[in-house]
């Protein structure tokens, strides 16, 4: 018997469980925030301000604080999502027309469950049920750009302020981009089988008739199948951060890749985007070169190429779409991005 | 029964058809499994989130996959 059939099937007991674990969760954040700086200082009388002291802390504190919040994050927005279905997003979208239909269709990316390997399905559901191609691909945008870990772990790291300009910039893209690729008469370039496949079958909401320990359970299966996933990403991630952290000095960035940098935005575009990461394996590079100077909306620009434009999807989104309509796709996408780093650098400071 | 696992190959494409074997097996029921990976033909099911089950052209599980337990109850269901 696995761990998530052993949920209490009664609401107190659920209730009582949720609250423990929370306890637990909260105790152990805040003891890593201490453990590491006693552990190394006091405890092995290492030097505080030695460079392999910082990175060695900056890397067991960073792993195990991600760690956590990811946990915490993961199951929390896993267990609302559960109330959400992209069957139940498409009947919202059904018959919308493009306008009102790239803004609900973004909306409606950043909440609806949904795993990028079923881009293709989806965008030949979408479309076959009538939604335009443009609102289809408002929603295929949004969906990996605005990511719910990513905005958890920026509320925690950078306050709210960033993490609604964060939002808000990834929602102007998906509907802007969504609605440009729709006004470009872009059937011509979907793959014809896409308009010849007719949905059989009845249609099953998986999200409806589940109960509360089912949803729980769900959130637990998804935590374990994320951090399985993203745990190379992570440790690669804080790794490199540690090493800038102790060893790369400040003037490094702030001469080179600064808010002078007239193409700080550009390069950090063309990094990110052949970049394949998730944001929990970036955010710990962002924190470090935002506390080396970087300017803000450059590391945004360079997370969200990171985490929007990915090759994977783009050899999975090619079965439906033909390489004009992708690489307008990317193209579009990537300039939206460039915009809102630049758009950002010049309002930030 | 028929049963189809449907999706283009992901791991938990891979997973869901080992606990169905599995499934059918603790149960010994007589089931031949197919692997559907064509995409034209999994969205012709109403399927837009992979791995998804189908019992005698019936969806009924899509988009995760289910525990042991669950997958039993299903079969059950559908044999009795």
């Amino acid at each position: 018997m696995s761990i998530v059939e052993r949920v209490p099937t009664t609401r107190p007991a659920q209730v009582g469980t949720l609250a423990g674990v929370a306890a637990v969760w909260v105790g152990a954040y805040v003891l890593n925030g201490h453990l590491w700086g006693w552990l190394l200082h006091d405890a092995f009388g290492m030097d505080p301000v030695a460079r392999l002291t910082e990175s060695l802390h900056f890397f067991v504190y960073d792993t195990i604080k991600i760690g956590l919040l990811l946990v915490g994050i993961i199951f929390v927005v896993t267990l609302l999502r559960s109330y959400m279905s992209i069957e139940r997003t498409r009947a919202l979208l059904g018959g919308r027309h493009e306008g009102v239909g790239n803004v609900m269709a973004a909306g409606l990316g950043v909440v609806t469950p949904f795993c990028s390997c079923s881009a293709v399905p989806a965008f030949i559901g979408f479309v076959a049920a009538g939604v335009p191609i443009g609102v289809t691909l408002s929603f295929l945008i949004a969906s990996p750009m605005i990511n719910e870990i990513a905005i958890g772990l920026l509320l925690t790291m950078f306050g709210w302020q960033i993490t609604a300009v964060y939002i808000g910039a990834g929602l102007l893209i998906a509907v802007v981009a969504g609605w440009v690729l729709g006004r470009l008469g872009v059937e011509r370039w979907v793959e014809p089988f896409v308009f010849e496949t007719h949905l059989g079958g009845q249609l099953i909401d998986p999200s409806a008739r589940l109960r509360f320990d089912q949803r729980i359970q769900i959130g637990v299966e998804e935590v374990a199948s994320i951090l399985r996933k993203i745990w190379p990403y992570l440790l690669v991630g804080i790794g490199l951060g540690a090493l800038i952290h102790g060893w790369v000095p400040t003037t490094f960035f702030t001469t080179y890749a600064g808010a002078g940098n007239a193409f700080g935005v550009l390069v950090a575009v063309a990094i990110g985007a052949p970049l394949y990461s998730n944001a929990a394996g970036v955010m710990p590079l962002v924190q470090v070169l935002y506390d080396k100077g970087l300017p803000m909306g450059t590391l945004l620009a360079f997370m969200m190429a990171v985490v929007a434009l990915s090759l994977p999807e783009m050899i999975l989104l090619r079965r439906v779409l033909k390489p004009q309509l992708l690489g307008a796709y990317v193209g579009i996408v990537a300039s939206g991005i460039v915009a809102v780093g630049y758009l950002f650098n010049a309002l930030l400071t | 029964m028929i049963i189809k696992v449907l999706g283009p190959g992901c791991t938990n494409c891979i997973t869901l058809e080992r606990v169905t074997r599995e499934a059918i097996a603790d149960l010994g029921l007589e089931a031949t499994i197919e692997k559907v990976t064509d995409y034209a033909t999994i969205a012709g099911y109403g399927v837009m989130s992979t791995p998804a089950l189908v019992i005698d052209d019936q969806v009924v599980v899509s988009g995760r996959v289910p525990t042991p337990t669950a997958l039993r109850e299903l079969l059950n269901t559908h044999t009795g």
